[in-house]
């Protein structure tokens, strides 16, 4: 009984971080109906400029991390304004080549500068800290962290869908971008906010990721299968839809994982598979 | 006005251009030599042109569903694994000859994928793209899993160790030559057809297709089929060139990356496309591979730029700008005489404006 529950609270704590992996796909999807095949290897970047912070240029953690998601913001800004906005369109198939090379090219470089080694971040022990539960469970503080950041992004990308005029600009632009501009909205200015805040929630996402495992430059792509298998699950044009995807998707993994470590991440897909058989519009729908 | 002067000019419908039947003799001439490849050639053309054969396959079939059924999919590599792990199967196990297994792996791809497109439809545009890449990953993991499959470090072709290595790299190369001269001939009757017309304007707007009739759901899941056959073929053959499978190699989406960059490059939704953009693929893999990860860069980064600036890939570019076609699938007019294609009007008209006394 102990490992059900075991499984369930640490499913719960592996999902958190999917939810944040994919808070940014399902902004950037709803906002801009980009597929961005490129989005896990986005995180897998940032993790690299934060190895570059922090190794060579000596910064401490607790500056970096700011000073990543400053840079965060204005690199999704300008991605977005630059080259994404051409092919930013009904049809999927431009956003989805050039955000496929963008995937390529990232990988490659990473690649041919780091190495293709996988790395860590130094915490000072902090991810192997956990608090003790009766029954034998141990709680990291790095995926309880990883909960409370994931719960306060979904809560924080609520509050500013519903009760901001960024919000408003969002969903109007979501809605028709050719109208808005009657209203005195940019669609590309506003494209590239959307994108920026995406950014933001990828700095977020590769700082847990990075503690929490050592990551190679070829990570992106299962990263992006999570992301997005969590936004389908949970239900397109919802943030708790897509947390609530996330847990589960990291549930139904840790279960595979319980079973045997090959069948882990299969669990994960055939559920999601199954899911989409049986409920296509997803846990928690709104209009996509 | 003279209207009437027009239908009275002679005029046929013709298919072929110029161009196209100069194409035709030229492909003749060279699929002749590639034939002939065995009794000249030295190995590494041989397996060149196999390899050559697999990419140029599996990029027509990705063509077929993206540019010609307007799905677009980054999954199809699964079909391309479960060609090669079918023909592997057979062939070991089933005592099946390989050269034989490959057809047969295209027809089990084309059974599997009826199941396969009912998840896979759920979804549309961008996420259907990636829903298609999870399904080809759910199919990777499973085989590597099953160990009898040689799970993740693959297994080896073992059928074809009776026959003598000449032997078999000369069927191997008339096997990826039928394959071609098959899929291009039976893509071409297609669209030339009917139904090609139907999956053309299926493919510029859905909605207006089924209007006029066109059972679009149908056909979107035949050219699902059609597609995952093809790339069955395609993996078929190419595992039967390369002797060794694993699920990385099978079922890796490079297949897939690789497919889009050949096809944006050379030209999406025509079929002079994937032939040109295969050869430019293969050139540049010939000379620069060796500069690994530089090599990917300059690809990606070639993706990028010409879906971007482009978008109707070199080939798209070519026709537009001197007209050429040379697979042609529309009809057109010709007229046979010399005479001008606009008649001036009489003097009379100026005359008779008023349109109740104007000439019949």
């Amino acid at each position: 009984m102990s490992s059900l529950v075991n499984i369930l609270l640490q499913g719960v704590l592996l999902g958190a971080l999917y939810a944040l992996f994919a808070m940014g796909q399902s902004l950037v999807f709803g906002v801009m109906r980009l597929t961005n095949t490129a989005h896990g290897d986005f995180i897998v970047l940032l993790v690299f400029v934060l190895f570059v912070l922090t190794n060579w240029a000596h910064i401490p953690l607790w500056a970096a991390v700011p000073l990543l998601i400053a840079i965060a913001f204005g690199a999704g800004y300008a991605v977005q304004y630059t080259i994404l906005n051409r092919v930013s369109g009904r049809d999927p198939l431009p956003s989805l080549v050039v955000t496929f090379g963008l995937s390529i090219v990232i990988q490659n470089v990473l690649q041919e500068v780091f190495s293709a080694d996988p790395r860590s971040l130094a915490t000072g022990g902090f991810e192997s800290m956990s608090v003790a539960l009766p029954g034998g469970i141990a709680l990291g503080l790095l995926p309880l962290l990883t909960l409370a950041v994931t719960v306060a992004a979904t809560l924080g990308l609520q509050w500013l869908f519903g009760h901001t005029p960024l919000g408003r600009a969002f969903r109007a632009t979501s809605d028709d971008r050719e109208i808005v501009q009657l209203m005195g909205v940019s669609p590309r200015r506003t494209f590239a906010l959307a994108m920026s805040i995406a950014f933001v929630l990828i700095a977020l996402a590769a700082t847990l990721y990075a503690m929490r495992t050592a990551v190679s430059p070829s990570d992106g792509p299962a990263l992006l299968l999570y992301a997005f298998e969590a936004v389908i699950i949970g239900g397109m044009g919802s943030f708790w839809g897509t947390f609530l995807g996330g847990i589960a998707l990291g549930i139904a993994q840790q279960a595979g994982f319980y079973f045997d470590p090959g069948w882990g991440i299969w669990l994960g897909h055939v559920l999601f598979l199954a899911l989409l058989t049986v409920r296509p519009q997803g846990l928690l729908p709104k209009t996509a | 006005m003279n209207v009437m002067n027009v239908s009275k000019r002679s005029f046929e419908i013709r298919r072929a251009t110029r161009a196209s039947r100069v194409a035709v003799v030229v492909l003749l001439i060279v699929a002749a030599l590639v034939a002939s490849f065995p009794y000249w050639a030295g190995r590494d053309t041989l397996r060149d042109f196999t390899q050559i054969a697999a990419y140029l396959v599996f990029a027509m079939m990705w063509n077929l569903l993206a540019g010609y059924g307007g799905l677009v999919s980054i999954g199809q590599q699964a079909y391309f694994g479960i060609g090669g792990y079918a023909m592997l199967v057979l062939a070991n196990y089933g005592g099946v000859s390989p050269f034989v297994a490959v057809p047969i792996a295209g027809a089990i791809a084309m059974l599997i994928a009826v199941p396969v497109s009912l998840v896979a439809f759920r979804l549309e545009g961008g996420y259907f793209a990636i829903g298609t890449w999870v399904i080809a990953e759910v199919f990777r993991l499973t085989v590597a899993n099953v160990s009898w499959l040689g799970g993740g470090s693959g297994t080896s072709l073992t059928a074809l160790q009776a026959v003598p290595r000449s032997l078999r790299e000369s069927l191997t190369l008339w096997l990826a030559l039928a394959i071609v001269a098959a899929s291009i001939g039976l893509l071409y009757g297609f669209l030339r057809s009917k139904r090609g017309l139907a999956l053309t304007a299926m493919r510029d707007n859905a909605v207006a297709a089924n209007s006029q009739g066109v059972d679009v759901k149908r056909a979107r899941l035949g050219v699902y089929l059609v597609s995952a056959g093809g790339a069955a073929l395609a993996g078929g053959l190419y595992f039967v060139g390369s002797l060794r499978i694993s699920p990385d190699a099978a079922f890796s989406v490079n297949w897939t990356a690789f497919a889009i960059f050949i096809v944006m490059i050379g030209g999406l939704g025509t079929l002079e496309g994937p032939i040109i953009g295969t050869l430019i693929f293969f050139l540049l893999n010939k000379f620069l591979s060796d500069f690994g990860t530089w090599y990917l860069i300059g690809l990606g980064t070639l993706a990028i730029v010409v879906t971007m600036f482009f978008p109707q890939g070199l080939w798209g570019y070519v026709s537009r700008r001197f007209g050429l076609q040379l697979f042609p699938v529309g009809r057109r007019v010709v007229f046979l005489d010399t005479g001008p294609s606009v008649l001036p009007a009489p003097k009379e008209s100026a005359e008779s404006a008023d349109p109740l006394h104007a000439a019949p």
